[in-house]
């Protein structure tokens, strides 16, 4: 996939655009750029299968608010959540800081590479289905380690679960996301462990 | 406030930051980031201080504001450490190739390494490498050593107002640049060499051409358009290598126009470097006594009436008041410095000159433009424009031809009409004026150039009168002239004499010889041909084509000479380089001239010459200096003929190329390239 060469947006982002821009007072739009260049990427994922913001579509919303295009360029790029370049159709975002990586994020790396054929970071597979992103600490730690599909967090991951993962990704299915230990939540793995003395009513 | 700076109290206005309370006390602070003309960034951590009383750790002094008692130590040993930290911090990236470097000698940062670098490094990893981008022809970039100022992204989109530069992407790898390739697209892009502290943004056509310590330096004044900036030009034996700009506050303050600085190359080529004579309808070789013969010949027995004069856009006074009193002895009439028609009236300086004057602009409340385009007539006129459209949104209307002026303009509707309507109050813009304190308006060249230009000039007249921007203590109305010499030559009255034929008159043939002194943009296409051209000029360009004497002159930068720019301002150009093969100051061919033809003019030297102009021109005794009035006498410049219906277009179509010396520069063609394929792009 190249740089289309119009962007627009549709009628079921418009309708979000209209609530979005209410937020702000007026000769404040500019404050909207990270919520409508979110909007462009999720509408570009489910138009086309790639969610990313091209450059047309940032210059779409430079003229919608008012800004230099520069301005919206150096935003999209400082966040690492806006894609600048195609995606595959899941974005595979492996977390890598520390605790993730005392938990074995290199093996759900490996295996992320193993199932797909990727062999870096920011590489989409030949299929065009997986792209494979580091990425820094994603505030689930307790649950460490964490595979980020799309907007889902996959916990408490390990090298078969990711295989099985992205292969039921691959028939089209979508696994429910949370700890693929089959704990509820964050709590401890095997039932509770503490206040296990209250005493029943 | 007082501030206490290294045990010096200084007095500093509120508002100022502790840099420039350090700076009131006669300290250096070292700096990056910080430019006084600019935004605070407060990124580069440079100018860290110590304060007494605050928190013990450094300040960046540029960004944090001075306090009344405030005790600053710029030279502690915690500021020093903090400073090598930051400096160390700085090369870890930088690239250490200052030999190769254009900056070198003249960058910020190798200057402050020398006070606060260590003698080597304590990193052994690699330094990251940043591809370099295209900015178009004049601006030339390393990237790896950009240090992250961005004092180009503040300049281009708060000074030049064209945000196009921008930081993309974070840490690491944050780099510097546009994010879509493209040329810039502003007349005052090669400011940002001057403000980039490294050598990350040099000159395109200045690449390893000098060092700066090689270069003799010479203060002087810029001629490629009216508003005269100050500009020093840097040579090397009799070559100009480049110009910068010289800060003069009431011009330019420290910046300067693209085509000023980058036209310099045009001084090499197509150069007339010794006399020609047309023999047999060709132009031949001569040497001055044969050029000279042939213009005697056939001047001799010519009847004064006859013979007439046409100066140049690039002329000096001084070559100027040589030429009319050569004419004068010859008996004609025959003199118009207004070799593109312009309807000005001399009658009062007022009636042609920028009245509010340049620094003026930024008192001004409410702006009215008529026929211009201020953006490419006059970048740095544009530039204090939008200085001062930034400080409060002044209303700002247009009649003329819609353009991008980097502030909103309100489009009124591109009719003559319009004037009259604001003038007699039935127009809404008329109201706004009227409720302005300090109203101005700018009128054109290209208002000025058409057939109904006096009506025009009499009416915008009006327009101001009705207004009120002709009041005792301010002056509203303001001509903005494209052609450095324009003003000087209406000052010194290089105009039709009694009886007298103007620019069109003689060039429809209403003379049998013409004196064209540097004229290139008239239209000799007309001339029959058995009119006898003599052209005295610097370039092989329009008026030399069609000419049958020429005689070699000298360029701006060659000469010692007097100009008055649009404000009526009087300065003096200096001799930076010397001219080519025979060429010869232009008032010494002219006085040279005389005396072959019988006339000798009574003056051997410049001084003397310029002796006899203040003493008939006492206006252009006030070097330097322009006294701002008001406007005391509101009775307006005499009307002719009457308003047209036909919409005012633009003076300039090509701001890259307007006279002979840019018209030879192989950059400005470049330039011209570039700007026009994008042009063709937007369509
Ligand atoms: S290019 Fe020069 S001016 Fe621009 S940010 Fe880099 S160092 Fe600063
Ligand atoms: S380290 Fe991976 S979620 Fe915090
Ligand atoms: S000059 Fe103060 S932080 Fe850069």
């Amino acid at each position: 996939m190249s740089e289309p060469a119009t962007f627009a947006f549709d009628a079921e982002s418009e309708v979000k655009i209209t609530k979005i821009l209410a937020k702000y007072p007026s000769g404040r739009q500019a404050s909207a750029v990270l919520p409508l260049l979110d909007l462009a990427q999720r509408q570009m994922g489910r138009l086309t299968g790639s969610a990313w913001v091209p450059r047309v579509a940032m210059d779409v919303i430079a003229a919608r608010l008012g800004m230099a295009p520069i301005r919206v360029y150096e935003v999209a790029t400082f966040y690492f959540m806006f894609n600048t370049k195609p995606i595959g159709k899941y974005h595979l975002q492996v977390c890598t800081t520390t605790p993730c990586w005392l938990r074995g994020s290199d093996e759900v790396t490996a295996a992320c590479r193993r199932a797909t054929g990727i062999k870096g970071w920011r590489e989409t597979s030949e299929d065009e289905l997986f792209t494979m992103t580091e990425v820094e600490c994603l505030g689930a730690c307790v649950n460490a380690p964490i595979l980020q599909v799309d907007d889902d967090f996959y916990e408490d991951m390990d090298a078969a679960k990711t295989e099985a993962l992205i292969e039921a990704l691959r028939r089209g299915e979508k696994p429910k996301p949370g700890s693929m230990a089959g704990r509820q939540g964050s709590a401890p793995e095997g039932g509770p462990t503490t206040l296990l003395d209250v005493p029943a009513e | 406030m007082k501030v206490t700076v290294d045990g010096i109290e200084v007095e500093v206005p509120p508002g100022s930051n502790v840099l420039q309370a350090c700076e009131a006390a006669g300290k250096e602070v070292p700096r990056f980031c910080y430019h006084e003309r600019l935004s605070v960034a407060g990124n580069c951590r440079m100018c860290l201080v110590e304060i007494e009383k605050a928190p013990p750790k450094p300040f960046a002094s540029c960004a944090y504001p001075a306090a009344d008692g405030m005790v600053v130590h710029t030279d502690s040993p915690m500021v020093r450490a903090a400073r090598r930290g930051v400096m160390e911090f700085l090369l870890i990236n930088h690239p250490l190739d200052c030999p190769i470097c254009d900056q070198g000698g003249e960058c910020d940062l190798q200057d402050q390494a020398v006070g606060y670098g260590m003698d080597h490094s304590r990193y052994a990893e690699n330094k990251r490498a940043v591809r370099d981008k295209d900015l178009g022809p004049l601006v030339k970039t390393v990237m790896t050593r950009c240090i992250h100022c961005t004092r180009c992204i503040r300049f281009s989109t708060e000074i030049a107002g064209v945000p196009e530069l921008g930081a993309t992407a974070r840490g690491e790898n944050m780099e510097v640049g546009t994010y879509v390739e493209k040329a810039l697209s502003s007349e005052l892009s090669g400011n940002l060499i001057d403000i980039c502290p490294v050598g990350a943004l040099t000159s395109k056509p200045y690449a390893f051409v000098a060092r700066p310590w090689e270069l003799t330096k010479t203060d002087s004044i810029d001629v490629m358009d009216a508003v005269g900036a100050a500009i020093r030009v840097d040579t090397r034996g009799p070559e100009v290598l480049r110009i910068l700009p010289r800060l003069n506050e009431d011009v330019n303050e420290e910046w300067l126009a693209d085509k000023s600085r980058f036209a310099i190359d045009g001084l090499r080529r197509r150069r007339l470097d010794h006399p020609w004579v047309r023999q047999g309808g060709k132009l031949v070789k001569a040497t001055w006594n044969e050029a000279f013969d042939a213009i005697r010949n056939r001047l001799t027995g010519l009847d004064g009436t006859k013979i007439g004069a046409i100066s140049g856009d690039l002329c000096d006074v001084e070559s100027m008041v040589a030429l009319r009193d050569l004419m004068v002895a010859l008996g004609s009439p025959n003199l118009d410095c207004r070799q593109d028609g312009a309807a000005l009236d001399a009658s009062r300086r007022d009636f042609y000159t920028f009245n509010s004057t340049i620094a003026g602009i930024e008192e001004a409340d409410a702006l009215l433009l008529i026929g211009t385009n201020p953006r490419i007539e006059a970048p740095l006129i544009n530039a204090r424009l939008r200085k001062r459209w930034l400080q409060g949104e002044i209303p700002v209307a247009l009649i003329g031809e819609a353009a991008d002026l980097t502030y909103k303009v309100e489009m009124l509707e591109n009719r003559p009409s319009t004037l009259a309507a604001i003038a007699a109050g039935t127009h809404p813009f008329a109201a706004v004026l009227k409720a302005a304190k300090k109203p101005m308006l700018i009128l054109g060249q290209a208002a000025l150039t058409r057939p109904d230009g006096a009506a025009v000039l009499a009416q915008a007249w009006a327009l101001a009168a009705s207004c009120g921007m002709l009041t005792p203590d301010w002056h509203g109305f303001n001509v903005l002239h494209t052609a450095a010499a324009r003003v000087g030559g209406l000052d010194v009255g290089f105009l039709p004499g009694v009886g007298g034929r103007d620019a069109a008159a003689m060039l429809a043939g209403g003379v049998d010889a013409l004196w064209l002194l540097g004229a290139d943009e008239a239209d000799v296409t007309k001339l029959p041909a058995s009119t006898f051209v003599i052209y005295q000029g610097h370039h092989g360009d329009r008026g030399a084509a069609r000419a049958d004497v020429i005689l070699p002159g000298c360029a701006y930068t060659e000469k010692e000479g007097t100009w008055v720019n649009t404000e009526g301002r009087v300065q003096r150009g200096q001799r930076a380089g010397d001219p080519p093969g025979q060429a010869r100051e232009d008032w010494a061919i002219l006085r040279a001239a005389s005396a072959v033809l019988g006339r000798t003019l009574p003056y051997d030297t410049v001084a003397a010459l310029r002796c006899s102009v203040e003493t008939r021109h006492p206006v252009l005794r006030n070097l330097d200096i322009l006294p701002r009035s008001g406007c005391s006498d509101t009775s307006g410049p005499a009307s002719r003929g009457t308003l047209s219906d036909a919409p005012f277009c633009a003076a300039i179509s090509n701001y890259y190329m307007t006279d002979p010396i840019s018209r030879a520069s192989a950059t400005m063609a470049a330039c011209t390239e570039a700007h026009s394929g994008k042009a063709m792009a937007a369509e």
